[in-house]
């Protein structure tokens, strides 16, 4: 029994070791690789210009910018609908009601959708939908919001980092102690006052980490603003939300698969991926980083 | 006796199919100390959240029986439980200020109560303090963050912030219980100068201090008031034994 005991203790450590210096091994193979093939195009050139020459030379400015403007706009939506959510889930829903019950089991339903169905989704419903109904009623059937723009892909990406942002505020504002909740009500404070000065003042370190983690994720997701926003070109930078934008994303995509010699482009894939890991690495760093400060405030 | 402040009517309290508290009846005076004594789990503590109402916050607790605050029950529907908690204070067992100023933790109950002017914010947040005797240890670093405080001065803090509000009652669960002697002198000194304003409601563990501090006292005992009196006669010739066994240390 008990060498049963330790050949299974055995194994399982083992396994566990291996899965570790596997996973390792793949994220430096990973880092290399992309270090090596793209650190010499990596400038501050390269970072700063446009593509040129049908997009075999030049750099990946536009890309960057509609990378930042997606994850702003996204942010603009996602974060105060999902603490919104989270509020409401923690501090008036019963635990058991059926209605948190309901939306609890959305979330994590959300959360498991394949991301080229939000793609799908927001083709479906932002564009063909609101936007042509938007068409109809406020441009005379003009066509200007029925078409992909920064509005529907920021909106679909939204729509696939709430429940991020959601669990993350959350686990946020469940770290607030009932003491100071409390002491709020005792003084005379509404219930609403004490979710407003009390609650949300003690989760920002929550919501922080919500947003981050939901625009390193927005970073580097394409599938969702395939068919609702970014464009394969544009030779000016979007100036509304009713604009198409350029993706980093999106571009390392076109690089690799449309465009007319692969190969000679192979240093401009390889510095671009380079760029958007470095991007997602560090936001999801800080996003770790304030949260184990978040979890240390709560021992 | 003065005029009794709080009166309660055969105040009955469940935790879902446990009773916390059976049939109280008491009369508790205006601008005097009452204390609440009793080993843990009597009832003194959910007894003194009842006066406030903070005991809603629990969905598993059913009241049965009247609070009466200058002859108002405070469990009638039309009660505004928000107003209530602005005449009742009270003061926890963990010091509990907010994570702000020391100046935003004593304006917090003014402002709430729509108070923006910044002068009478001052002198609100400046006369609390003086009160709750605390004043002359932060009167200089009064935007620094009320967490850099020691146990003692976060209690006398929660205080000034109670009295800021301008209570009529103020009620203390255990505030003492964490502090060190000294602080606890404090506290106590500080109680004593209070009553002549506030009616003050006080649960302790700590014999001696309600013997202190209090001009009432009354004992509970596994969610019963058995004995309420004079705290002299409670302390000296109480007429029920179990009193007197609690009293003198016998159990509990």
């Amino acid at each position: 029994m008990r060498l049963k005991n330790k050949i299974i203790g055995g194994a399982i450590t083992t396994a566990s070791a291996l899965s570790v210096v596997l996973i390792l091994a793949i994220i430096i193979i990973i880092l290399v690789v992309t270090i090596i093939g793209g650190k010499d195009k990596l400038t501050w050139e390269f970072l700063t210009s446009f593509p040129a020459d049908g997009m075999m030379k030049g750099g990946i400015f536009p890309a960057i910018y509609g990378t930042a403007l997606l994850v702003i706009v996204m942010s603009i939506a996602a974060v105060p609908f999902g603490t919104i959510t989270a509020i409401y889930l923690t501090e008036y829903a019963h635990e058991k009601s059926w209605i948190a019950q309901t939306i609890r089991f959305a979330v994590r339903t959300l959360a498991t959708v394949p991301s080229i169905i939000f793609g799908l989704f927001g083709l479906g419903f932002f564009i063909k939908f609101v936007g042509v109904g938007m068409d109809n009623w406020f441009m005379g059937g003009q066509l200007r919001w029925a078409q992909p723009n920064l509005l529907w892909g920021s909106l679909t990406m939204a729509l696939l980092t709430l429940p991020v942002v959601i669990v993350s505020v959350e686990e946020a504002i469940r770290t607030v102690p009932r003491e100071l909740r409390e002491a709020s009500l005792a003084l005379g404070a509404t219930k609403w006052q004490t979710i407003k000065k009390v609650v949300i003042p003690g989760s920002i370190s929550g919501i922080m980490t919500g947003t981050i983690l939901a625009v390193g994720r927005g970073a580097g997701e394409v599938a969702p603003i395939l068919f609702t926003g970014a464009a394969y070109y544009l030779a000016t930078l979007p100036t509304s939300v009713s604009d198409q934008f350029m993706n980093l994303g999106y571009h390392i995509y076109v690089m690799s698969t449309q465009s007319s010699n692969v190969d000679q482009t192979l240093p401009i894939q390889f510095a671009t991926t380079l760029v958007l890991l470095m991007l997602t690495f560090s936001l999801n760093l800080t996003a770790v980083l304030i949260r184990s400060r978040l979890r240390r405030r709560l021992k | 006796m003065k005029e009794a402040k709080i009166v309660t009517r055969d105040l009955t309290l469940h935790y879902g199919l446990k009773m916390a508290l059976n049939s109280i009846n008491l009369h508790i005076p205006e601008k005097e100390v009452t204390a609440f004594i009793g080993p843990s789990g009597c009832g003194k503590s959910t007894f003194l959240r009842c006066l406030n109402r903070m005991n809603d916050l629990i969905p598993s607790v059913h009241i049965k029986g009247e609070i009466l605050i200058d002859g108002l029950d405070i469990y009638q529907k039309k009660i505004d439980v928000v107003n209530l908690r602005k005449k009742i204070g009270m003061v926890f067992q963990k010091s509990n200020p907010f994570a702000k100023s020391i100046f935003e933790n004593v304006a917090y109950g003014p402002k709430i109560n729509g108070i923006s002017d910044k002068k009478k914010l001052t002198e609100i947040v400046e006369s609390s303090l003086k009160n709750a005797a605390i004043w002359d240890e932060v009167k200089d670093r009064m935007h620094d963050s009320a967490l850099g405080l020691s146990g003692g001065q976060q209690q006398r803090l929660c205080i000034a912030r109670t009295l800021a509000v301008e209570p009529e009652i103020i009620l203390m669960d255990e505030p003492a219980s964490a502090l060190d002697p000294i602080s606890t002198g404090k506290i106590e000194e500080l109680i004593f100068e209070l009553k002549k304003k506030y009616t003050i409601v006080i649960v302790t563990h700590n014999m001696q201090q309600a013997a202190r501090v209090s001009d009432h006292t009354a004992f509970f005992y596994l969610g019963e008031l058995i004995e309420f009196g004079k705290t002299r006669k409670i302390f000296t010739a109480p007429d029920i034994k179990q009193t007197e066994e609690y009293i003198t240390g016998r159990f509990g």
